[in-house]
């Protein structure tokens, strides 16, 4: 975590529904200049995301309800702009400028 | 990566892939697809009449906003000619449910339905430590039992005996696994029909969403952007369900074709038990047919966190659960319809095991001699959890 200025980023929406917005400061929709490459190099994915929006945007102390074992949890669905992830290759998407990704949770309320 | 098409319109961009057949469609495709599936239930399993009157299950929350906004198109688009409206319990709990019910009022709107809301305190008296209490000390067994005697009540107040919850494919696979873990195959049998009620209370429950899936179900409300609303719940589920709903999730995320897979096994299973209705539609393969689910044990409120309970809850699950193998408050109302069922099928008598292993004799339905609602105990589940519940305050006080 140094020197961010000189990291470049990706602007994008991310969007918390189903329930998932309280472990995101109740809000739905956040703009986030993620950056544009993980640490190894590689060009940020999806699970680049979701390991980033644990570490700066989560306001919320369950982590769990979020991500177990280090994936998605599972009842959570993924959608890149309006497309189900697994049409777009899910964790290894590669995120692109503009993006928006959306988190809804099946697992809240009947 | 290129988009894929849809493989129905083959125009559009793909954006849903189904989880029951892998099939990738666009938003309009899928959209028709989910309606003419709801409508395939519908229609094979009979289970609304012309002119009948239809209360809808409402909590605001995803599945009952997607069954009203499902089902009014299809009354229109098909001339059901039912008459529908929206019936929602209010537990009376400040703070909890505002939000819910808010959604309810303007989902009423949104459907032009009426909408008719009962409160705890209109159901037991006005009693307000107690209507706290179970506010309070609640969890899904207590939500279940409670919101499914209130359901039944708000409908004989508005003169409707048919009312319908939002329950869905991964509810009743839920239901199947819990039964099947515990060995219980007269119970299992029964959550799997479609339609259950009561013959006594004239009130008929059923599931038009029985095989929708809970993704479709979030995708749908999605798409077709409805209001609905999601909020913790403050009922925490017993462990057991919590695990089963975990593990259905779990396998799901390997095998999208599991949750289907169970509830089908489980309305297989349900043939093998002697007296247990046959489905009512004989579709096969891709189309899911209308066979029977019921209720005993499909969770209340329908929110799912898996939280560990206390033991507390534990004991209280284990009585009710004793008191239920006495086969309580349901009977199965697609046993008495299907009567008249073609006997080209032989069933197997197998020796069916009870939950507990014993074989008290089934129990003649009465009232309850506290409220007066039907039981086939001295005493409904209702004012057993109640009189636990004071039991509980009492030894807190001291
Ligand atoms: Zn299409």
């Amino acid at each position: 975590m140094s020197d961010a200025t000189e990291v470049a980023t990706i602007p994008i929406t991310v969007d918390f529904s189903g329930g998932l917005e309280m472990l995101f400061d109740n809000q739905r929709r956040h703009s986030v200049a993620l950056p544009a490459a993980q640490t190894s190099g590689k060009p940020a994915n999806i699970a680049f995301l979701i390991d980033y929006l644990c570490k700066n945007l989560m306001k919320d102390p369950r982590s769990d309800l979020f991500v177990l074992d280090g994936h998605i949890r599972p009842g959570i669905l993924v959608l890149i702009n309006d497309a189900d992830w697994e049409l777009e290759g899910e964790e290894a998407y590669e995120i692109q400028p503009r993006d928006n990704i959306l988190f809804v949770s099946t697992l809240h309320g009947g | 990566m290129r988009p894929a098409l849809c493989v129905n319109c083959k125009t559009e961009r793909a954006l849903i892939k189904r989880p029951k057949n892998h099939e990738k469609l666009c938003k309009a495709c899928f959209i028709a697809v989910f309606e003419d599936e709801v409508h395939h239930t519908i229609t094979s399993s009979r289970l609304f009449s012309p002119g009948e009157k239809v209360a809808i299950g409402a909590s605001g929350g995803k599945d009952s906003t997607v069954l009203a906004s499902v089902l009014k198109t299809l009354n229109e688009r098909h001339n059901y000619g039912l008459e529908l409206v929206l019936l929602s319990i209010d537990e009376g709990i400040k703070g909890y449910r505002d939000d819910s019910l808010e959604t309810v009022k303007r989902n009423a709107v949104q459907y032009e339905m009426p909408l008719k809301v009962v409160g705890y305190d209109e159901l037991y008296g006005g009693e307000d430590q107690v209507v706290e209490t179970i506010g309070k000390k609640g969890n899904c067994t207590y939500c279940g039992v409670f919101r499914r005697q209130a359901l039944d009540r708000g409908a004989k107040m508005l003169g409707i005996k048919h009312v319908v919850t939002g329950h869905n494919a991964d509810d009743v696979a839920e239901t199947v696994l819990m039964n099947l873990l515990r060995g219980d195959l007269a119970r299992l049998s029964r959550s799997t029909s479609i339609v259950t009620g009561d013959s006594r209370s004239e009130v008929k429950r059923s599931k038009p969403l029985k095989y929708s899936y809970e993704k479709e179900i979030v995708l749908y409300a999605h798409h077709k952007k409805l209001d609905y609303f999601s909020t913790e719940c403050i009922y925490s589920p017993e462990a057991f369900r919590g695990s089963a709903r975990g593990l259905i999730k779990q396998l799901e995320r390997v095998r999208p074709t599991a949750i289907l897979d169970i509830v089908r096994s489980g309305e297989d299973m349900a043939r093998l038990v002697p007296g247990e209705s046959k489905p009512s539609c004989a579709c096969k393969g891709q189309a899911p047919g209308a066979l029977a689910s019921a209720e005993d044990d499909i969770g209340g409120c329908g929110s799912q966190n898996g939280r560990t309970p206390g033991n507390e809850m534990a004991a209280m699950d284990k009585r009710l659960r004793e008191n239920e193998a006495h086969e309580g408050l349901e009977i199965d109302v697609a046993k008495a319809m299907s009567e008249s069922k073609t006997g080209s099928e032989r069933q197997r008598e197998l020796p069916i095991r009870g939950g507990h292993g014993d074989s008290k004799p089934r129990q003649v339905l009465g009232n309850c001699k506290r409220c007066g609602y039907m039981s086939s105990q001295d005493i409904c589940q209702a004012c057993m959890l109640l009189e636990g519940l004071n039991k509980n305050r009492a030894q807190i006080q001291i």
